[in-house]
């Protein structure tokens, strides 16, 4: 709290006392009210002149755990920095790639002279939510061809994680949600805020870096009937986990049989395998026994859209006309939060995916990114082989996607950002897309110091 | 809740089948039978029905999106070229979640003046949000949560999604008195008699200029004796600047109100939106400010408001913040898009002009002087709901029930036919 005669207006009233009455000034506290005795004026303290921030309380918050990371790697002025911290994909050069697809699609759209930047629907892009429906369900998909599908365009999986569940907090009388351990930061405050109440499930191991099957299915298997349950679709963030084929089937006849309501999170199809099919197997799954599920879906990855926010919330219902009434309802969720949906990327998408030589152009980009992630694996496993580094090392190519859970501690995380400049979540969690060729000897020798050293 | 029973019983049985789980659960019925159909938004489902009617004659003056003069959505030239220069240049990386550092300097200029001491002292914290809608709904659910005990006094009427926004947000809501039905103008006595009665650091929705859907604004002298009537109660002004440029055609003039505020020491909050002003509705882009005593505060307020968009949206959308930045970040692009928001509010100031003329001509017995009074996009003609039923079934003509017109779906195509049968139906 500025004394009052440092303050731009206090300056002015001081100013104005002087010219009426005495000129000390009157360091009392704006507690004190109306006019001070010497004339000097003090603003009352219901006078908007003087007026305190009705949001002086405000604390500053801390900064997020992912994207803290970077800033701090911004800041740092080594020329031997290395950023695995957020997940976004990087060249070999260590540079953000835009697909050349994408830049054809914007392209196309630029050229067209009668496209327009009117509203979008509440639901968004219409030819955009069909086409990504096609893209996770399969285009064969017989909960699309009957129509029990509702597809809203949201913005990227946050937004279509927030908006569906809202829905949830107001239409489905469970209000419990099973996320796994660990899961990505953002998960359990979208659910929180959206009003549901998060509950754990068992999923990773620390002890083989693989998947706590036993304990999941027992996790599960306790959970209260109708309990909704975050499923990560491949390439489960932070750990790279993911469940086989069987132990798929094995999970989807166990929540089935408790009648668990199904929320699967799809941040990186095509990512994982390089096939967009591969890596919609678990969802298609579930969907292939006829129930019903939620689907938050994204094309920051795959696409490289990061920015851009697109991606689509999808609600398969036992019905045609439950679907009908479901989208109405997810509207009224989305109007009071931003009205409708960016249009520029949903745009791009629907460009991409209608034309089949440019969707076959993007299957070849996006296994191109898949399969250089796969190679960085390749090379950190065999530099820490070679290197003779202590420790079980397979996990690194045993978990898929963009992220590996190294299953180094909060202290060998710190010491190496501190001395060797080497950026990662305090989880252990390093982004596979920020390696290259040419920074993974770096990378090798900073683990192999940090597991041998003295921390 | 049968439903729930169902569910449990499914439980129960599949609990004591563990051993052969069932495969499919075609016998269970849909968690979602009790999901009642949706009531149509007032406002969009009116483009809806417009769009089914295939009548020739049809006119939309409902959802208040800018028109040209045949009745075509328009892409502004300086948009047009903002685009060109961006494509191929841009990279798509998310934006921090507070948005584009470039795209908020700027904004803020609009809102605060290009000179203002509050933006050099930094102490405006200030997020991109998702258009007016967005930044409306991030200031709601931050003042809940940072002040749990307060409500939102609202306008009456006012654009019907305020009402949604901050319901969702969980902030209870009062209103005041605003619009004179009787002189279609404002009642101010009742709007400070409303002002002096609520108690003292109440939280007040003021739309600076146009106001929705009335396009009923304060003088500005009005202005002042609110501005100091607020001073004297210690209210929080929030303001919904949704129109900037587009109410007279100058964007320093539509920010009068704001202005006053701001001399007057007011710490105010604002919802500022490109959707009309620079047609860019379906980017989604804007962004919410709110004035702090200093930067340290500013910097608090800015990191809460991150806050509150994380679990919504992570980040905004890029495309709309380059666009925005880029025009407003080159002289050239200024002037041209300062042309371009005069041409489009002198069209709709024409519209009026030439509506109320026709009406006048053909001998209404009715004042039509209000359509002339009010400012913005809005016409609030005073028509009943029933009156406005007649102009949708009778002459395909859409609009919102509350009688209000979107001037901006006038054209000199239309306004002779729009002036016919608004006089057919209210003439008795």
């Amino acid at each position: 709290m500025m004394p009052m005669c440092e303050s731009t207006t206090g300056r002015r009233l001081n100013t104005l006392g002087r010219h009426l009455a005495a000129d000390r000034c009157d360091r009392t506290s704006s507690s004190s009210s109306g006019m001070a005795s010497q004339g000097t004026i003090s603003p009352s303290p219901t006078a908007g002149v003087f007026a305190e921030s009705v949001f002086g309380n405000v604390a500053q918050a801390p900064e997020d755990p992912i994207l803290g990371v970077t800033v701090a790697f911004n800041k740092d002025p080594s020329p031997i920095k290395v950023n695995l911290g957020v997940g976004a994909y990087r060249t070999e050069e260590g540079k953000p790639l835009v697909l050349n697809v994408v830049r054809r699609a914007e392209q196309l759209l630029i050229n067209d002279q009668t496209r327009v930047k009117e509203y979008l629907p509440i639901t968004g892009l219409a030819e955009f939510n069909k086409l990504s429906a096609k893209l996770i369900f399969g285009s064969n998909s017989p909960a699309i061809k009957e129509n029990r599908v509702a597809t809203v365009q949201c913005l990227s999986g946050t937004g279509s994680l927030r908006v569906g569940a809202e829905f949830l907090a107001k239409h489905y009388y469970e209000r419990t949600i099973y996320v796994p351990v660990p899961t990505w930061g953002n998960h359990p405050k979208v659910f929180i805020m959206a009003g549901l109440s998060v509950k754990t499930y068992r999923y990773y191991d620390p002890a083989t870096r693989g998947l706590n099957f036993q304990g999941l299915l027992e996790d599960l298997g306790a959970a209260e009937p109708g309990a909704i349950v975050l499923l990560h679709a491949c390439a489960h963030n932070p750990t790279g986990v993911d469940p086989t084929p069987d132990q798929w089937e094995q999970i989807r006849q166990l929540m089935r049989s408790k009648g668990l309501l199904p929320f699967f999170d799809s941040a990186y199809q095509g990512f994982a395998s390089g096939s967009l099919d591969a890596d919609a197997h678990s969802v298609r799954l579930f969907v292939a026994d006829g129930g019903e599920l939620l689907m938050a879906q994204s094309y920051a990855k795959n696409m490289g859209l990061y920015g851009e926010r697109v991606g689509a919330l999808s609600i398969v219902c036992k019905a045609a006309d439950v679907a009908s009434k479901v989208e109405s309802q997810l509207k009224l969720v989305i109007r009071p939060m931003y009205s409708s949906p960016p249009i520029h990327g949903a745009a791009i998408v629907a460009t991409i995916l209608r034309d089949s030589e440019l969707y076959n152009e993007w299957t070849v980009e996006l296994k191109a990114m898949a399969d250089r992630i796969i190679s960085m694996r390749t090379e950190l496993q065999e530099a820490l082989l070679t290197k003779g580094t202590p420790g079980d090392w397979s996990h690194i190519l045993k978990q898929i996607g963009m992220f590996t859970f190294t299953g180094l501690n909060p202290d060998q995380v710190a010491f190496m950002r501190s001395q060797y400049h080497i950026y990662m979540t305090s989880d252990g969690r390093i982004s596979m897309a920020g390696l290259s060729s040419r920074t993974v000897p770096h990378l090798a020798n900073a683990i192999h110091a940090a597991v041998t050293g003295t921390v | 809740m049968a439903m729930a029973i169902g569910m449990k019983l499914a439980g129960r049985a599949g609990g004591a089948a563990m051993a052969t789980p069932p495969a499919t659960i075609r016998s269970i019925s849909s968690w979602w039978r009790n999901v009642e159909p949706a009531a149509k938004d007032p406002i969009l489902g009116v483009t809806e029905a417009f769009l089914a009617d295939r009548s020739p004659d049809k006119v939309n003056v409902g959802v208040g999106a800018y028109r040209d003069d045949n009745g075509k959505p328009v892409v502004l030239d300086c948009v047009r070229e903002a685009e060109r220069r961006i494509v191929g240049n841009q990279n798509m990386e998310y934006l921090p979640m507070g948005g584009s550092l470039k795209f908020i300097e700027e904004t803020l200029k609009l809102a605060y003046g290009s000179e203002s001491e509050f933006i050099k002292e930094k102490r405006i914290a200030a997020v991109q949000a998702l258009s007016g809608t967005g930044a409306c709904r991030l200031f709601a659910d931050f003042q809940r949560r940072f002040r749990a005990n307060s409500q939102i006094y609202i306008p009456v009427p006012t654009w019907s999604n305020h009402h949604n926004i901050w319901r969702d947000a969980q902030v209870p809501q009062r209103t005041f008195r605003y619009y004179h039905p009787e002189s279609r103008g404002l009642d101010f006595s009742s709007l400070l008699e409303d002002v002096k009665n609520t108690p003292s650091g109440s939280f007040f929705l003021l739309h600076a200029c146009a106001h929705n859907p009335t396009g009923v604004d304060p003088t500005e002298e009005q202005w002042r004796e609110i501005s100091n009537q607020f001073k004297v109660k210690n209210h929080f002004a929030f303001f919904d600047m949704a129109y900037q440029g587009f109410a007279s055609g100058d964007p320093e003039r539509d920010a009068k109100a704001i202005r006053i505020f701001l001399e007057d020491g007011h710490l105010i909050g604002c919802a500022q939106s490109y959707a009309k002003n620079m047609g860019l509705y379906g980017q989604r882009i804007g962004c919410l400010s709110i004035l702090c005593e200093d930067e340290l505060q500013a910097v608090a307020v800015k990191s809460q408001l991150q806050q509150i968009a994380r679990p919504m949206y992570s980040n905004p959308p890029v495309h709309g913040a380059l666009l925005v930045s880029t025009i407003l970040g080159d002289p050239e692009l200024k002037t041209l898009w300062l042309k371009e928001v005069k041409g489009m509010a002198d069209r709709i100031i024409g519209m009026r002009t030439t509506l109320r003329e026709r009406l006048e001509k053909l001998g209404s017995s009715i004042s039509w002087e209000h359509i002339t009074n009010q400012i913005g996009m809005f016409c609030f003609s005073g028509m009943t709901p029933e009156q406005v039923d007649r102009l949708t079934n009778e002459f395909h003509i859409y609009m919102t029930r509350n009688g209000r017109i979107s001037m901006a779906g006038v054209t000199t195509g239309n306004v002779d036919y729009l002036a016919g049968a608004i006089h057919e139906v209210t003439k008795s």
